[in-house]
């Protein structure tokens, strides 16, 4: 079996499992009891909390933490709203490839009659300072942009955005689920004032998150119920968890440069080899990308289909085409970066990590060829194409 | 659990009657590229009689399964019975497809009913 869907969910590292069971059979107490066991989680919660603020650059009690990356995006959102609403300024800027986490939590604000405006990403997937500087208006509450994309993995120039929000006093959250553990990241030198994060993403466990909200910004409750987490997040903490998600982030972090070589250095391989593929075209920046991180579009082709048959090979992958999304509609991600309908279809996400092997990334690249031009082989889109009935498009 | 039944993986993945009839009687070309599904049956028919079918999908694994299926289930039947093939049936000779990919099934009854309507016109 060939995992190569990384950007969806990741495996556990062995050390974050072990702490985490370690955490279960021991550690049962309640952190909010009296008695020693209860404050013997209490410590391992606490503890878990130093590890992750100083690995961003923050401090404890600036980290919150929720059930995972959409709840942190929609706590910093909502908390942003509220804040902006009391002054009067209901306008929030984002962008158009954002998480749905983002994007449904800003529809949401829209009917409550707060103003968005969506910026364009480009046929590269690359927010431009420029364009939120000029969107940036005197009510403007907050301005919301993802460290990465989750589909296409363009990094985002986060500490330009940051800085133009810090000259405008504009508060900046940034959903950065795909790229803590990832790609180097300090909230402070990146003038971050809130951040998402999800533990499944760097081999923690699901069902864990946090959200770092800077010193002075009241968090607004999205569960009420408990003085839990400073009194912003109701509920019993998820003590091995958390712990779990501290030291897998602690070892993703630690290995970060070797991490970023070796997997890059595949990425680029697949990378080369699959755009070999006549008709085919990567989508998302060359270089601003996840080092993990390859998304192609093969016109003609269908995405489902092309999962199916590359899970036949062994090979686990992921697609923006609309069948696997249940809707008409293909990724709003591929149609952001101006993918048409007919080409969006037909794309193709692999995310890799550090257990790909070199003759993994050869298996994949012979078997993602194989498939697409077995599946062309009876597309009568293809017949159209290949006949000149119908213009190529990519 | 998987997606798909096993009758749905197995039309997947070993189409019956996949490609193209130069010379067909009828021809048909129903979906749009646009949402993700085309399929163009071909049909030859002999005294009003399918003699052969083959069929061209861009599509999901329920479309080329649904493509595939209906192939099979009009094979050597005389027109009139074509004609009276529904969506369900196929979707029920598959062993049932999920609700959102019933659309699929749709596409394969109406990609015959066109061809059968080009077979009409030609005749």
């Amino acid at each position: 079996m060939i995992y190569a869907d990384n950007a969806a969910t990741t495996k556990m590292s062995t050390a974050a499992i072990d702490k985490m069971v370690s955490l279960m059979r021991e550690q049962y107490g309640n952190p909010s009891s009296l008695y020693r066991l209860g404050q013997s989680a209490k410590e391992v919660l606490e503890e878990a909390r130093e590890k992750v603020a100083g690995i961003i650059g923050a401090e404890p009690r600036e980290i919150t933490f929720t059930s995972g990356g959409s709840e942190a995006d929609n706590q910093a959102i909502i908390t942003a709203a509220k804040i902006g609403e009391a002054k009067g300024k209901k306008h929030i800027i984002s962008s158009a490839f954002e998480h749905h986490a983002v994007l449904h939590t800003l529809k949401k604000l829209e009917k409550e009659g707060f103003e968005i405006t969506l910026l364009d990403v480009h046929e590269d997937g690359l927010v431009r300072p420029e364009e939120v500087e000029q969107a940036i208006r005197e009510d403007t509450a907050l301005v919301t942009i993802m460290f990465a994309n989750n589909e296409i993995g363009t990094i985002q120039p986060i500490r330009e955005i940051g800085a133009i929000c810090r000259k405008k006093q504009v508060l900046f959250h940034t959903d950065a689920v795909q790229a803590i553990g990832h790609l180097p990241i300090n909230v402070v030198e990146d003038n971050i004032d809130m951040l998402s994060a999800s533990s499944h993403k760097f081999h923690g466990p699901k069902g864990v998150g946090f959200l770092y909200a800077k010193k002075g910004i009241r968090l607004v409750n999205l569960i009420e119920g408990g003085a839990q987490e400073r009194g912003k997040r109701a509920g019993t903490e998820n003590v091995p968890g958390i712990a779990a998600m501290a030291v897998a982030l602690e070892e993703a972090v630690a290995n970060l440069d070797n991490y970023t070589k070796n997997v890059q250095a595949k990425r680029d391989r697949l990378i080369e080899k699959i755009s070999e593929i006549p008709h085919s075209a990567l989508n998302g920046d060359r270089e601003h990308r996840l080092p993990s991180n390859v998304n192609f579009c093969f016109e003609g082709i269908e995405g489902e289909s092309l999962l199916l048959l590359l899970d036949e090979k062994g090979i686990q992958a992921s697609s923006g085409s609309a069948c696997t999304s249940g809707s008409l509609d293909p990724s709003h991600v591929l149609l952001a970066i101006g993918r048409v309908h007919d080409v969006a279809h037909g794309s193709l996400r692999l995310s890799i990590s550090e257990e790909t092997t070199d003759e993994d990334v050869e298996t994949i690249i012979k078997s993602v060829k194989e498939v697409v031009e077995y599946l062309r082989g009876f597309s009568p889109i293809w017949r159209d194409l290949v006949s000149g009935k119908k213009a190529f498009i990519l | 659990m998987a997606l798909y039944s096993e009758k749905v993986m197995d039309h997947f993945l070993h189409p019956r009657n996949v490609g193209v009839i130069e010379d067909a009687d009828g021809v048909g070309e129903v979906g749009n590229a646009k949402c993700g599904d085309i399929m163009k049956m071909y049909l030859k028919i002999d005294n009003d009689v399918i003699t052969d079918v083959k069929f061209e999908t861009f599509g999901c694994g329920s479309a080329i399964a649904s493509s595939s299926m209906a192939t099979e289930m009009i094979k050597g039947k005389p027109v009139s019975e074509a004609r009276e093939l529904t969506n369900k049936a196929v979707a029920e000779a598959l062993d049932g497809l999920p609700d959102y990919k019933m659309h699929c099934s749709v596409l394969a009854e109406e990609a015959i009913k066109s061809a059968l309507e080009d077979y009409e016109k030609k005749k």
